[in-house]
């Protein structure tokens, strides 16, 4: 129990942090939602023209940023990357797909269940689900094959990069979007929500919170360690919400929600399988990203992408349910998929397990 | 004896291969890794198995040794 102590206080933090950004402006059950902060990210810049998600959302930033500093002061940076780019790329743009459709990220759902979003509930079935198909590829070999280690600077860009972003963001860079409605418009105030990220990406980088791995690391292994800062972001969370009166069981008129079971179902298969492809949830890519990893800004860069792609080919959910085109693209999202596990797997393909590769 | 080049792989690559390794039942694993994540879940699951474990540093990477 004591090697969990950190992870435990770290699900706590992040709990009692995402009930305080809702109370200080940010959309309800969204104090942290990966995916809708990319996707308001992509708007913010004009990748899309959704005018109700457009925000440069600033806790993004503070996890990218958290999480470079905490890991150049604990010498933990390390340049990697090269580990099948491209196909992390397009895992990244299908994974926000599903997470759009569903409307959230792993770390939203749980967000969502904490405030009694029971189609969340439902997105969790699927979550595992998804995880437990991953989970059927990787015990038959699959692998983007290994990564290597690369000039710091290459490291350096995806932090550097975050940070042009939130000067742009004070700086008051008139290109940028700015719903002035709807999700996109509520926000808590910029100074807050990066400390918060800062904090949150810190905590998540020194104790490898993953919100994929902790289902994962259960089925595979029965090592319960990650799935303790899982249980208890959800615990303090809920508990947070009931303190302040934002806790509201049902399925009906929950917020940033809608009530298509099956559509939430297959949304998070989706997202839970993806992830368990990239090795971690949306989450754990950030923290990898700032902490030298560049196919997880790679990664990144794919749910920018995906997210815009997302609301400009209409794919993404309303608060009305999926949509038509979302219900087509979810079944092209699972063929890309399987057709990447299949591709990448030992037991179907002459793909030489790394390891056994150079001993 | 078993030995691991789990370097540079996605998680949870590294524990896989370590399980993998473990289930021959060798007396001796040895699991060459390149990041404290790694380490540690490679760690982790090789104490549960039952074995002590030292480590190496080598250039960049770690060697984990673990006997039974």
């Amino acid at each position: 129990m004591k090697e969990k102590r950190g992870i435990i206080l770290t699900g706590a933090i992040i709990g009692i942090i995402a009930v305080l950004l809702v109370k200080f402006g940010n959309p309800k059950n969204m104090g942290f939602c990966i995916a809708c902060f990319i996707r308001d990210i992509a708007g913010g810049i004009g990748l899309h023209s959704a005018p109700i998600v457009q925000y440069i959302r600033p806790e993004v930033i503070g996890l990218v940023l958290g999480s470079f500093i905490i890991s150049i002061t604990s010498k933990e940076f390390k340049t990697k990357g090269g580990s099948s780019p491209f196909t992390r790329f397009i895992l990244g743009m299908v994974v926000m797909i599903g997470a759009l459709v569903f409307l959230g990220c792993p770390l939203r759902m749980i967000l969502r269940i904490a405030g009694g979003d029971l189609n969340a509930v439902v997105g969790l079935a699927g979550f595992v689900v998804g995880i437990f198909i991953g989970i059927q590829f990787l015990n038959k070999g699959f692998s983007l094959r290994r990564n290597y280690s690369l000039s710091n600077f290459e490291g350096y860009l995806f932090p550097i990069t975050n940070l042009l972003l939130f000067i742009l963001l004070v700086a008051g860079f008139s290109m940028l979007h700015f719903s002035t409605e709807g999700p996109g418009s509520m926000h808590a105030p910029i100074w807050m929500a990066l400390i918060a990220g800062l904090i949150v990406g810190a905590l998540a980088q020194r104790t490898r919170m993953c919100t994929v791995g902790g289902i994962r690391d259960m089925i595979m292994f029965r090592d319960s360690y990650l799935i303790f800062g899982f249980l208890s972001i959800l615990v303090v969370t809920l508990i947070g919400n009931i303190a302040l009166g934002y806790f509201n069981l049902g399925f009906a008129e929950q917020p940033v929600a809608h009530t298509d079971g099956l559509w939430n179902f297959l949304g998070m298969v989706i997202v839970g399988w993806g992830s368990v492809l990239l090795g971690g949830c949306p989450l754990r890519q950030l923290i990898l990203a700032g902490e030298g990893n560049t196919d997880s800004a790679i990664t990144v860069m794919g749910y920018l992408v995906g997210a815009a792609i997302a609301h400009n080919f209409g794919l993404a959910s309303s608060t009305a349910g999926a949509s038509a085109n979302g219900k087509v693209a979810v079944f092209i999202c699972l063929a890309v998929v399987l057709a990447i596990s299949v591709a990448n797997c030992e037991a179907f393909s002459k793909v030489k397990s790394p390891g056994k590769a150079n001993n | 004896m078993e030995r691991i080049d789990a370097r540079g792989v996605s998680c949870p690559q590294p524990v896989l291969m370590t399980k993998k390794a473990v289930e021959k039942g060798p007396d001796k694993i040895e699991v060459l890794v390149d990041n404290n994540t790694a380490k540690n879940n490679v760690s982790r699951f090789l104490t549960n198995q039952g074995y002590k474990l030292e480590y190496k540093n080598e250039d960049e990477d770690i060697l984990i040794i673990a006997r039974k």
